[in-house]
């Protein structure tokens, strides 16, 4: 009976966590002509035109290279900063650690829309707009405190005596980050650069406005200027939508299980 | 291999005071311990000399020169640690050869320099292994090879033993000393375990709040302990410390009256046997601890717990009336304001 119950407990929140997913899928693959009638739930036939529009109708390699290169380099910025600045926070004995790490977690505090337009005055001024530099530094700079706080606290954990053993045996607080606090920080570093990466890759408020053409734009608002000027293309949206989900998912079940493993491998004593 | 000097050495943190004025010469290949209990600041007296941390006052010195702003790749000292410390991430000769790829030594001389050591701690089969893979003792074993392999100047050791279980204690201490008398390397031992700084060292410091309250040979230690404190810290069972009224006709040093005097009486140095002898203190049992080699007799005489020892012969069943024997000789006195020893 409990463990009936577990299941459909498992079961509900699979159902409430899956549907959107689902019903989207069901929407890419459903013929035009019943993408607005219910019923059928299910499609009477599928097809695959919605993909093919999506794909062909829209310079959408193009798109997808560009969330790439602008996620992407804004985790390799913020991991970099970030661990650096967690090493000399928890290892190295600065002043007003906890006064630091405050700040650094107000300043994320700030809602988006709040900083849009200073920020668009800013890219604007250094001529970085339409660019994906704009992109990349602003990215970079709302993750690093989220990357300073997720890695600060796995480093916290990493035993003082391995940074005072590092520094005996002749390392300099460098090459003491380097050869070893990094190795063994490796998992907490997947870790925050995958949520780094996912926060990025979907972002759309600065994405839509510091970027006016397919040079810089990413796939959110991409798929966000599919609507016509007389129809929405609920299909194409749909289509457009999951497989800008596809590369995420395979980054999660991909670094998950080394996020794991890296966990219960980092013991120091037995 | 080094003379360190210590010279008015103090840290404080903030306001809190770990070490102050220390002044201490710890002689070239000299096995030195500090004991003392935690907080004391033994360990932090290894981070100085590892440079780890600065000194707030004072000066550190190596063979005369002072080392006080080196950095610790710049000391040439080596450490281990209570947690060994290895790098998970490596394998066994990874760790061990660490210190000299840092140095920039070959490969080939490091993997020659590595199998030397491993060979002479007897780990030379593990080194392919990862620290996770080792037993406690084969760890510590790894600790000491990364620590010698480089033959520093000085070797630091932080408890390395307090992690292990009793027999293999025994074991690496016996080791410690086979090692230390190959290497011939000025060593630093710490640890609040005062058998263990007994059993080891050429001389001992007793560390209290941050202060030395004696500095000598194990024995010296022992023997003439300089305070109450010393007194009670060296030597198990704990000594027994008494009041002089309770001894009949003492002759006290220095014309001290017996008020002002407590009477310190090693446990080895009191014979506890139901026949009643000259020099002894009656009174009854109260518990029996046997060793196998004889019997600790913990006893009351006039209200006051004396431990000593009896052949393990008959039983002495608490009640017991029995005689403390002891040599007057033997007998430590301290004064009861200071603790000072009175000679």
């Amino acid at each position: 009976m409990r463990q009936l119950s577990r299941y459909v407990g498992v079961l509900l929140v699979a159902l409430y966590c899956l549907a959107p997913l689902a019903w989207q899928l069901l929407t890419s693959l459903r013929p035009a002509g019943e993408l607005t009638t219910l019923p059928p739930l299910l499609p009477t036939r599928f097809t695959l035109e919605h993909y093919a529009s999506a794909l062909t109708g829209h310079p959408f390699a193009r798109m997808l290279l560009n969330s790439f290169i602008a996620a992407g380099a804004a985790t390799a910025i913020a991991l970099a900063f970030g661990s650096a600045a967690a090493f000399a926070l928890t290892k190295m004995r600065a002043r007003g650690v906890g006064l630091l790490l405050g700040i650094v977690l107000a300043t994320s505090m700030f809602p988006p829309i709040a900083t849009v337009s200073p920020l668009y005055l800013v890219i604007n001024a250094l001529g970085l707009r339409d660019s994906l530099a704009a992109l990349i530094l602003t990215y970079a700079s709302f993750a690093l405190p989220l990357a300073i706080w997720v890695l600060a606290n796995f480093l916290r954990q990493l035993p003082d005596e391995l940074y005072a053993a590092a520094r005996v045996d002749g390392c300099t607080p460098l090459q003491a980050f380097w050869r070893v606090i990094l190795p063994l920080a490796l998992p907490g570093l997947t870790a925050t650069g995958l949520l780094v990466f996912i926060v990025a890759w979907n972002e759309f408020l600065y994405a839509l406005t510091f970027t006016a053409t397919e040079r810089a734009r990413t796939v959110p608002v991409a798929i966000a200027l599919f609507p016509g000027l007389h129809e929405i293309p609920w299909g194409e949206i749909a289509a457009a939508s999951l497989v800008v989900t596809l590369p995420v998912l395979v980054l999660v079940l991909q670094f998950q299980r080394r996020i794991v493993a890296g966990l219960t491998a980092g013991a120091v004593k037995g | 291999m080094a003379t360190i000097a210590f010279e008015n050495v103090s840290k404080r943190y903030g306001e809190v005071t770990v070490l102050d004025g220390l002044d201490l010469e710890i002689a070239e290949g000299e096995f030195f311990t500090f004991v003392g209990p935690s907080g004391c600041g033994k360990s932090t007296v290894l981070a100085l000399i590892a440079g780890l941390e600065r000194p707030s006052g004072g000066t550190i010195r190596f063979d005369g020169q002072r080392v006080n702003e080196l950095a610790p790749r710049e000391r040439d000292v080596a450490m281990v640690f209570q947690s060994y410390a290895l790098y998970p991430h490596m394998s066994v000769a990874e760790n061990i050869g660490f210190p000299l790829k840092l140095r920039g030594m070959s490969a080939r001389d490091t993997a020659r320099a590595v199998a030397e050591v491993a060979a002479r701690l007897g780990i030379d089969a593990l080194l392919e292994r990862r620290p996770r893979e080792l037993s406690g003792g084969q760890r510590q074993r790894v600790a000491l090879g990364r620590a010698l392999v480089r033959r520093p100047r000085v070797f630091l050791l932080d408890e390395p033993l307090s992690n292990l279980d009793a027999r293999l204690r025994l074991e690496m201490r016996a080791e410690l000393r086979r090692l230390h008398a190959e290497y011939r390397i000025t060593t630093v031992y710490v640890t609040h375990d005062q058998e263990e700084a007994m059993a080891l060292s050429d001389r001992v410091a007793v560390l209290q709040a941050g202060r030395i309250e004696q500095c000598g040979e194990p024995l010296e230690l022992y023997r003439e302990p300089a305070n109450l404190f010393v007194a009670g810290f060296v030597g198990s069972p704990p000594i027994n410390v008494l009041e002089a009224t309770l001894f009949p006709d003492l002759e006290l040093p220095c014309g001290a009256r017996a008020a002002d005097v407590l009477v310190g009486l090693r446990p080895a140095d009191v014979v506890v046997s139901r026949d009643p002898a000259p020099r002894a203190l009656a009174g009854e049992v109260l518990l029996c601890e046997p060793t196998g080699e004889h019997l600790w007799v913990v006893g009351l005489a006039r209200g006051q717990r004396v431990t000593g020892r009896a052949a393990f012969t008959e039983p002495l069943p608490p009640g017991t009336p029995v005689h403390f024997e002891y040599a007057p000789a033997r007998l430590h006195f301290f004064e009861r304001a200071t603790g000072r020893r009175l000679r």
